[in-house]
């Protein structure tokens, strides 16, 4: 039988537990917003860019890129896409289960994102090709180191196919894991950035044979189809910061939420025993006098 | 047949610009080109300068950065990294902006942030020199 005092103490020590997960809340919050807003404010890009590399590629024939070569899948790379700090519910543990289920035949080399994700590839011993970190606000230059060294993989032959893993933001409360294929550059309609929202590349319907390149098809294609990869990484980095913070947010609001109720079910049992022992002492001294008198 | 053409210029932090206009001046991969409705469909790289849209009597202009352009028979689409309407151009901050960027730049860093600063560079001296031709 635990003592009043016991109680007490444990009710400070998870009012204390609370303040900080509520603390913890409201930071995620504020960083959610602006990491929503960021990841919906380049979704019109990315949209705009899928659409003119598809009406670009539905015109163009001749044109073969290397990075559009397609090779029999010996090796393949993924690129985890991870938070840097825990503490935010079931995102990370989602991530990495998909990310083993993508890597059966042990023939993946893993790119990681991330701090959690290099931890992650460490401990279950798979190939790790590169560790990246990214900031709070995802840079383009750091999207640009990482689709740079895919690139390079690829173009070297280390690897015959690239995906990106990362965490889709769906809402503040829903978060996927989702897998897109990076490299090779293969059909046209797979080139379609990580989320669900991005209106389908539409083909002008008069559309005519004839496209006209400045200065020609080689450099215009070849300088818009490294950009539209760079791109493609910074907006997956901005989408999966924004899960971050949105799971983050919710798990500590749940936290807080059950430090809630385990203080009401602890204040509650401390009165009880309070008021038991205050009972008790009155019977005492009732039948105290009663044997005095 | 369309009389105007659909303007759309769009940067990674937001969409600038979608209207319809009359016609479009923008500097291309090989010069500056005008552009009317039902021009013939092109794709280029853009140079960082400015785009003129004409719309009706009202002429707007607009500082762009470089990037891409992509004309299909009733649209234009820009993709570029930087935009600003030129009214909008605040002369002090874009001077103070390339200041910055060139002290940064004579200082020992990564290739990274080199990289960034050159683009912060380019965009503020884009912006000045829209500006001044402006007068």
């Amino acid at each position: 039988m635990p003592s009043t005092r016991d109680i007490r103490r444990r009710i400070r020590s998870v009012r204390n537990t609370a303040q900080i997960t509520r603390a913890m809340q409201m930071v995620a919050a504020a960083k959610m917003r602006r990491a929503q807003q960021a990841a919906l404010a380049g979704r019109p890009y990315a949209a705009l860019m899928n659409d003119v590399l598809a009406n670009a590629a539905a015109r163009t024939t001749v044109f073969k890129h290397p990075l559009m070569e397609v090779r029999p899948v010996r090796k393949r790379a993924v690129i985890l896409v991870s938070t840097d700090r825990g503490l935010c519910g079931a995102l990370n543990g989602n991530l990495f289960r998909e990310a083993v289920k993508s890597d059966r035949n042990n023939n993946t080399a893993f790119i990681a994102a991330g701090r959690k994700a290099a931890q992650f590839i460490a401990r279950t011993r798979r190939s790790l090709a590169a560790e990246f970190t990214y900031k709070d606000t995802p840079q383009f230059g750091e999207a640009r180191a990482i689709s740079k060294f895919a690139q390079d993989l690829f173009l070297k032959g280390e690897v015959d196919a690239v995906d990106i893993l990362f965490t889709n933001y769906v809402s503040t409360l829903t978060q996927q894991p989702k897998v897109v294929p990076f490299l090779p550059i293969g059909k046209i309609e797979a080139v379609h950035a990580g989320h669900g929202d991005a209106p389908a590349p539409q083909l002008p319907a008069a559309a005519t044979d004839i496209f006209n390149f400045e200065p020609d098809e080689i450099t215009v294609l070849g300088a818009l189809l490294p950009h539209s990869l760079n791109f493609r990484v910074y907006q997956i980095l901005l989408e999966a910061r924004a899960s971050e913070h949105s799971a983050r947010m919710v798990a500590m609001k749940n936290a807080t939420d059950n430090a809630q109720q385990l203080i009401k079910g602890l204040t509650l049992e401390y009165n009880k025993l309070r008021q038991s022992n205050i009972t008790k002492e009155l019977l005492e001294i009732a039948t105290a006098q009663m044997a005095v008198s | 047949m369309a009389a105007t053409i659909k303007l759309e210029i769009v940067t990674p932090d937001a969409k600038i610009f979608s209207d319809d206009v009359d016609m479009v001046t923008l500097t291309g991969g090989e010069g500056e080109m005008g552009i009317l409705p039902q021009h013939m469909p092109l794709m280029t790289q853009l140079v960082a300068g400015e785009i003129i849209a004409q719309k009706g009597k009202e002429t707007i202009f607009i500082c762009v950065g470089d990037g891409f352009v992509q004309v299909t028979g009733d649209r234009v689409a820009v993709l570029t990294d930087m935009a600003i309407n030129a009214d909008n151009i605040d002369e002090a901050k874009a001077e103070e902006a390339l200041r910055r960027a060139e002290a940064r730049l004579s200082e020992k860093i990564s290739d990274e942030e080199a990289a960034r600063l050159q683009a912060a560079l380019a965009h503020a001296s884009t912006q000045l020199r829209v500006k001044r031709r402006r007068g």
